[in-house]
């Protein structure tokens, strides 16, 4: 079998010491599939959808590793090509809507920038798409909202311009960092309910990055755990809610809140777990560094 | 008076200025945030507060150790009327009422050690054996007392909320206010600090108001529970009556809406 994204022995490092953030990842996400990506903060999960993306930061690289987009490693292209080749292929669905978008520009130009861009759409063309968009993600009176600015718009509604102008492009790929991690509760489930409609829809393949193992076990099929740039497991959401085989990611199950379960759940990560997880991270470390 | 509670708000008003609405030339117009609230809080009660986002939820907290004065209504906290007292008068009062914030790093000054970051207040309210309740402090929330000489940005994020805890009981306060204080961190660290405030709640006699937009984490640490929505209480009872048994459209609303870590949640397809 063969995933639409790829991801072989890939390592991150920091420029200035070296000291490696992703060490040696694997993992592959089948055309349609949508997989989770968990972890603690610090862990490098969303380390890799920039890594894919091509949009790490200055301060870091990629020192071994390679990263198939369907047929082609995005490592070994020229820049510019694989630019070309992202833009044409991958969106972004991020974090933070207040962020993500420019306060100073009117919706539409934010949401067909990507057609008219990467596409070569021409504006009027690119606009009608925005619209039908727009009235896909569900937001009332399309054409008043592209002409509104975002701080006009509530948070949830921004998110919906976001997954709007991440679908715009049909790319057959998008990464979704935290999509929801600063939402109300209630937002949160119609924005999941959103994402995963869309992407059954649209059939795209979803990365779906996130720290809550609540949101994995509602939109998505697979998942891969990390720990401090090691992956410790990856496996599919029946099997890990069943029983998770790393006893790490069962610690990081066992914490998670659940209110109906008020005594079992919400346990601390003892230290053992987290000294025995440390010695493997520990072990792959020495042995990466001896075999270079 | 033992029966009395420790706070008592009866009618509580806040508006604030709509700065958004505010005309070049003139008044701004007044934002109701909330709308005549009434409760009390038990001596020994720990009361969750939850709703979302502009419910007003940090308003109410802020108002209850009058951080805020309220437009209308009053406050009585041990029996004495604090609604608009001035902050010379406030000043002895502020010892028995404490906070801690959500997020530590930008709570905790990022240029001074530990020990003065929690000696602060003590000093302020000359308080004596400055040194020696700092150590117990640290002790009571589980830090080696070797992280005196510790900066913030040295520490973990769990490690930071433990000296804004530490902070805040180093007072021996009677009244505690956590505005979202396990939001910021991760399950591993939020599990830690949770089971710590259970125990100094019981150790140390506390009153806690826990503000949290989280119910399964009120579920774990309150005994009862205040829903609050655009500024009104739709539900106040005790915690398992609230579970089990929501009364208000909202608080279902809410329940329904939690991602629960099991693939076969209902009510979610």
């Amino acid at each position: 079998m063969s995933g639409y994204l790829r991801i072989r022995n890939l390592s991150v490092a920091l420029r200035d010491s070296g000291a490696r953030l992703l060490r040696s990842v694997s993992l592959e996400v089948a055309a349609g599939e949508v997989r989770g990506l968990v972890g603690e903060s610090g862990a490098g999960k969303s380390m890799i959808g920039k890594a894919v993306l091509g949009i790490l930061p200055r301060s870091v690289e990629v020192v071994e590793g390679e990263i198939w987009l369907g047929d082609v490693d995005l490592l070994r292209l020229p820049p510019a090509e694989r630019r070309k080749r992202v833009g044409a292929n991958a969106a972004l669905i991020p974090q933070d809507p207040l962020t993500a978008l420019n306060p100073s520009r009117r919706i539409g130009g934010q949401v067909t920038d990507r057609l008219v861009d990467i596409l070569g759409w021409k504006r009027a063309k690119a606009e009608a798409r925005a619209l039908e968009l727009l009235a896909e993600v569900h937001i009332p009176d399309p054409a008043r909202v592209m002409r509104s600015y975002p701080h006009e718009l509530s948070g949830g509604m921004r998110q919906r311009i976001l997954i709007a102008s991440a679908f715009a492009a049909e790319p057959r790929l998008i990464i979704a960092d935290e999509p929801t991690t600063a939402l109300d509760v209630t937002v949160q489930k119609q924005i999941l309910r959103l994402i995963a409609a869309m992407q059954a829809r649209h059939g795209t393949t979803l990365l779906f990055v996130t720290h809550d193992l609540g949101v994995v076990s509602k939109v998505c099929q697979s998942l891969s755990v990390l720990y401090a740039g090691l992956m410790v497991e990856d496996t599919t959401v029946a099997d890990f809610f069943r029983a998770p085989a790393h006893p790490y990611s069962a610690a990081l199950l066992a914490a998670t809140p659940k209110y109906t379960d008020p005594w079992a759940s919400l346990m601390p990560v003892s230290e053992a777990v987290i000294d025995a997880v440390r010695a493997e991270v520990d072990a792959a470390e020495t042995e990466w560094r001896d075999a270079r | 008076m033992p029966d009395e509670p420790l706070i008592r708000v009866e009618n509580l008003r806040v508006s604030l200025a709509d700065m958004t609405q505010k005309p070049l030339i003139g008044r701004a117009p007044r934002l109701e945030i909330l709308k005549g609230l009434s409760f009390d809080i038990p001596r020994g009660a720990v009361v969750g507060i939850v709703g979302g986002s502009g419910s007003g939820k940090s308003t109410l907290g802020r108002t209850l150790i009058r951080l805020l004065e309220p437009t209308g209504g009053t406050i009585r906290f041990d029996g004495r009327d604090i609604t608009h007292l001035d902050e010379a008068a406030l000043r002895p009062m502020r010892r028995r009422m404490q906070m801690i914030f959500q997020d530590p790093m930008s709570s905790l000054n990022p240029r001074r050690r530990v020990a003065g970051i929690i000696a602060g207040p003590l000093r302020l309210h000359g308080l004596d054996r400055v040194s020696a309740r700092v150590d117990e402090a640290l002790d009571h929330v589980g830090l080696p007392r070797a992280f005196r000489n510790r900066y913030p940005h040295e520490l973990s994020g769990g490690q930071r909320q433990r000296i804004g805890i530490a902070r805040a009981i180093a007072m021996a306060p009677e009244f505690i206010l956590a505005d979202e204080i396990v939001s910021g961190l991760d399950v591993s660290s939020q599990a830690q600090v949770l089971n710590l405030l259970e125990r100094l709640v019981k150790d140390l006699g506390l009153t806690l108001a826990f503000i949290s937009h989280d119910l399964s984490v009120i579920r774990r640490l309150c005994t009862r529970v205040m829903v609050l929505q655009q500024g009104e209480i739709v539900e106040n009872a005790a915690t398992a009556d609230v579970f089990d048994h929501p009364q208000a459209a909202y608080t279902r609303e809410l329940l329904d809406a939690i991602p629960l870590p099991d693939p076969d949640q209902a009510n979610w397809a």
